[in-house]
């Protein structure tokens, strides 16, 4: 069946059956693949997007469940114009290997906009569902307050 | 530039001279056996297997595998130091599978001495053994290798094109070469006159190479200090291309499911309904397990779950308690190796007190983020592989065999790597991908595994067990006896790979058990090998994950045993056999101030392991949280020698104990009925962030040779935590993971 779907402010038309989750959707379908396949089961986080804002883990949203606009990474900045926190990220050269650091910066993004001055403790219980085999936490954790600073300053 | 990928398929061009518009030349030049695989086109020159150079610019070629430890960037940053270009202004490209590639340090590592003391005639031996690696076609990354294969050879092929270039701009200008200088790119004349390496490419490829000596250290303007990596812009905006994003006109995603009893086949399997569900294009019959190809990779997860298989029974004992029985039965037998052997272990000291430990730690999992994958399509005469790989030209030869083609017909694009830890040494992927594409002639396949499949088809970090008799006698070690089995990745991989058997010793399965840096006088270590065939590979930093857990855990409970603090009965030991040792010892009793004494509530517990050619000490501490332990701080020490890249190797230690932080707490591979149990993160749990200790790292430079960075931050891991726990708790952690005999918070 057809479903229309709104991504990084576009629209785009996908013809696959309505439980297939979003991730899958986003990754074979239209060919964003910044938007990570890690675990499936919503136990690390890499598949992170924003769904009208709010993080969601993609591979537990079905194309049933999606009800508004979307934001991938690739919505939130590019290697040219990043936004504040992916500038942050280089700024703090966070990633190792990188494959978790998306679902990492959408989930970050999603806490900064609630909560725009988080302590440590605030960081860790938000990001505490994203997983990093690499153990580049300290780093994300400096990151986020110095992406915090930042759009104080802004 | 769109001939990088002519180039990458033309490579094997023999000779090194008359190339379309170039040269080869520079470091390809002292190691000529190898072809250049870099073939320029029109307005190209290629310098060497290193350095391409054309009118849009520089592009440096490090053909290692990027899984998250800088060496794009270290690497890239050797050739650069010496061709005086700026990081930000080249391209960085990994480039094709190629003998030229050939990893230098692989053979090194392999020398019967304990690494620590060797002197500089058998470091010398060791290079030249490395020379070999290149006619086995060892183009590969890991052993913590890359800095000490490329630190020579890079900056060589970094000064010869420099000379080179400078040559031209010689000849074009009429002024001798010594009188031009190098900056940015150009080649600059006392005059002010600049010439770009661009303008100059052309006519520098059809000199001879002109070679030069390398800078002393003081000159140097981008090692020994932190670059900016080049890989983290992509990394922060989804743009870095892992092996699983890989898109190819018209490819299909695939998932399959191999037998879960490991290494056993399959009689037969029923796909009605998979044949039924939506999507599905084809189901392929993979000899010991079936795939689904579809147009969409959850589509082929859920059909492929959706076969009946009848698998066959497993190899090995069904059960975890048997396949631990298993391997104990090979203290029975000859050790394989007894690499140390000082005094006599066989006669007590008089006045000293013996004590015995026995330890068992878990099979373990590598868990890369991204589970495994790889993109193939198969062309009749031709394949062509896309993977994130530790291994290009193996996983060439072995893809060739699969597809019934000759290397030279296999070409293999390695992308970024989303964690290798070890794992994407392994071919099993790609031998998969190319079975499945040669059902597919003409259509590309992405072949992805789900984690659950991930999970259970690892080549596992060997279940192991060490057997361990000490003494101590006024406050110090007198007496370690010690001896371990395991299964041996080595034995197991020379057969998957070349269907040799390993002989000899094997040093990796003792690695961190013969050759801790400490004075015992009576000290004899022995492995022994178990023929098991549950399949094991290389985990971060191999027989050192286990040997160091042993080794330092017996040690503390020798400290205690004699009275002593463990941080000073260590500091003993170290001194008197290897000052680097002592020294990153000394550091973290200095970073952490370590006392010997902790509050009510609060544990602390060190380790200090030598791997990789790099002493590394940790201090961990614990607290009591309401019954629970909690890991609070962490001060981590290591002495490299050298350190190419301060930040990167902070990264990698910080990250290589995190690794084996995550292990020591959460991580066991066990086996019921012949079938891994553990599928997916829920129950092979790592660190996170709520869970990771504050961190320190101190870098020394203080021993002669260049140590590794991406394993020896972890096999301290573990002990220094259990005997944090020790001190917090007074019990003793004989086996992991820790989740199962204590409290953890989580």
């Amino acid at each position: 069946m057809s479903t229309t779907l709104r991504i990084n402010g576009k629209t785009h038309q996908v013809d696959l059956p309505d439980d297939v989750p979003l991730l899958w959707v986003l990754r074979d379908e239209v060919g964003l693949t910044g938007t990570k396949y890690g675990c499936g089961v919503a136990a690390c986080g890499a598949c992170t997007v924003h769904i009208n804002g709010e993080a969601v883990r993609s591979c537990q949203t079905t194309l049933a469940d999606v009800d508004g606009e979307i934001t991938t990474i690739e919505g939130l900045g590019t290697p040219k114009a990043m936004s504040i926190i992916q500038q942050a990220w280089v700024d703090h050269q966070v990633a190792q290997c990188g494959y978790c650091q998306s679902g990492q910066i959408m989930q970050a993004a999603n806490l900064l906009a609630d909560n725009p001055t988080p302590s440590d403790a605030d960081i860790e219980e938000v990001m505490q569902g994203n997983l990093c085999r690499c153990g580049t936490y300290p780093r994300i954790r400096a990151a986020i307050h110095s992406a915090a600073q930042k759009m104080q300053e802004a | 530039m769109a001939s990088i990928g002519k180039i990458a398929r033309r490579t094997f061009l023999i000779g090194s001279a008359a190339i379309v518009g170039g040269v080869a030349f520079g470091a390809y030049y002292v190691s000529r056996p190898a072809p250049n695989p870099l073939k320029p086109g029109e307005g190209e020159a290629a310098l060497n297997p290193f350095v391409l150079i054309d009118q849009k610019g520089v592009t440096l070629f490090a053909p290692r595998a990027e899984m998250g430890q800088g060496v794009k960037t270290t690497w890239a940053a050797l050739i650069a130091e010496e061709l005086d270009v700026e990081l930000e202004d080249v391209r960085v490209l990994h480039g094709p599978a190629a003998r030229a590639y050939y990893n230098s340090a692989f053979m090194a590592d392999a020398l019967p001495n304990r690494g620590y003391d060797v002197s500089d005639f058998q470091h010398s031996i060791g290079e030249v053994l490395g020379v070999l690696g290149r006619t086995l076609n060892m183009q590969g990354t890991g052993g913590s290798t890359s800095m000490k294969d490329g630190f020579t050879r890079m900056r060589q092929a970094g000064a010869t094109a420099r000379e080179t270039l400078k040559q031209a701009a010689a000849n074009h200008l009429d002024i001798p070469r010594e009188q031009l200088k190098t900056a940015k790119g150009m080649v600059q004349a006392p005059d002010g006159t600049t010439l770009s390496y661009s303008e100059l490419a052309l006519e520098a490829a059809k000199l001879n190479p002109v070679e030069a000596d390398l800078r002393p250290r003081s000159e140097w303007r981008l090692l020994g200090k932190t670059q900016p990596r080049v890989d983290m812009v992509e990394k922060a905006t989804g743009t870095a291309e892992f092996g699983i994003d890989v898109r190819q006109p018209g490819m299909k995603f695939a998932s399959v499911r191999m037998n879960p009893r490991l290494g056993a086949g399959m009689n037969g399997f029923d796909a009605t309904e998979a044949q039924s569900m939506p999507g599905v294009e084809k189901i392929v019959d993979m000899g010991d397990g079936v795939a689904v190809v579809a147009n969409n990779t959850w589509l082929a997860m859920q059909a492929v779950e959706a076969i009946e298989v009848d698998w066959q029974e497993a190899p090995y004992p069904p059960e975890t308690d048997q396949v631990f029985a298993r391997i104990a039965e090979a203290f029975d037998d000859e050790a394989n190796s007894t690499m140390r052997d000082d005094g006599d272990v066989d006669q007590l000291p008089e006045g000293a007190v013996e004590l015995t430990a026995e330890y068992q730690l878990p099979y373990l999992a590598h868990a890369t983020m991204e589970p495994m994958n790889a993109t193939a399509l198969f062309e009749g005469d031709k394949l062509t592989l896309w993977c994130g790989n530790q291994m290009p030209t193996i996983h060439q030869w072995k893809c060739a065999a699969e597809a019934g083609l000759e290397s030279e017909q296999v070409e293999v694009h390695t992308t970024y790597l989303g964690g290798g830890f070890g794992r994407r040494v392994e071919l099993d992927f790609s031998i998969l991908a190319t079975r499945l594409a040669k059902e597919m002639p003409g259509v590309p396949v992405q072949l992805t595994w789900s984690r659950e499949e991930d999970m259970r088809h690892d080549f596992y970090r060997p279940g192991a067990i060490g057997r361990m008799r000490g003494a101590v006698k006024d406050g110090a070690a007198v007496l370690l006896d010690g001896k371990v089995a395991a299964a041996s990745p080595v034995a197991q991989v020379m057969d998957r790979i070349a269907g040799l058997p390993a002989g000899g010793p094997d040093k990796v399965h003792v690695e961190g058990f013969f050759n801790p840096p400490y004075a015992i006088p009576n000290f004899r270590m022995s492995g022994h090998l178990s023929d098991i065939s549950i399949p094991v590979g290389f985990w971060r930093s191999v027989g050192n994950s286990f040997n160091g857990f042993f080794v330092e855990s017996f040690i503390d409970e020798m400290a205690h045993k004699a009275g002593t603090d463990p941080m000073e009965f260590r500091l003993a030991l170290a001194r008197q056999e290897w000052a680097p040792a002592a020294g990153v010892l000394e550091a973290v009793k200095e970073m952490s101030n370590w006392t010997g004494q902790t509050p009510d509530g609060v544990g602390r517990g060190v380790a200090m392991c030598y791997s990789f050619g790099t002493p590394v000490a940790q201090v961990i501490e614990v607290f009591d949280d309401d019954g629970n332990i909690r890991l609070n701080k962490a001060w981590i020490a290591c002495d490299m020698g050298l350190a190419l890249d301060p930040e990167t190797v902070k990264a990698q230690m910080s990250g290589g104990m995190v690794y084996g932080l995550s292990a020591a707490l959460f991580g066991e591979i066990t086996f019921a009925n012949g079938e891994v149990e553990q599928g997916n993160f829920p129950d092979y749990d790592a660190l996170r962030m709520s869970t990771m200790p504050h961190t320190e790292v101190r870098v020394l430079e203080t021993q002669k040779h260049m140590g590794g960075a991406g394993e020896p931050g972890t096999p301290p891991a573990a002990p220094a935590l259990a005997n944090a726990i020790f001190d917090l708790t007074g019990r003793r952690a004989r086996r992991l993971p820790l989740m199962h005999d204590f409290n953890i918070w989580t």
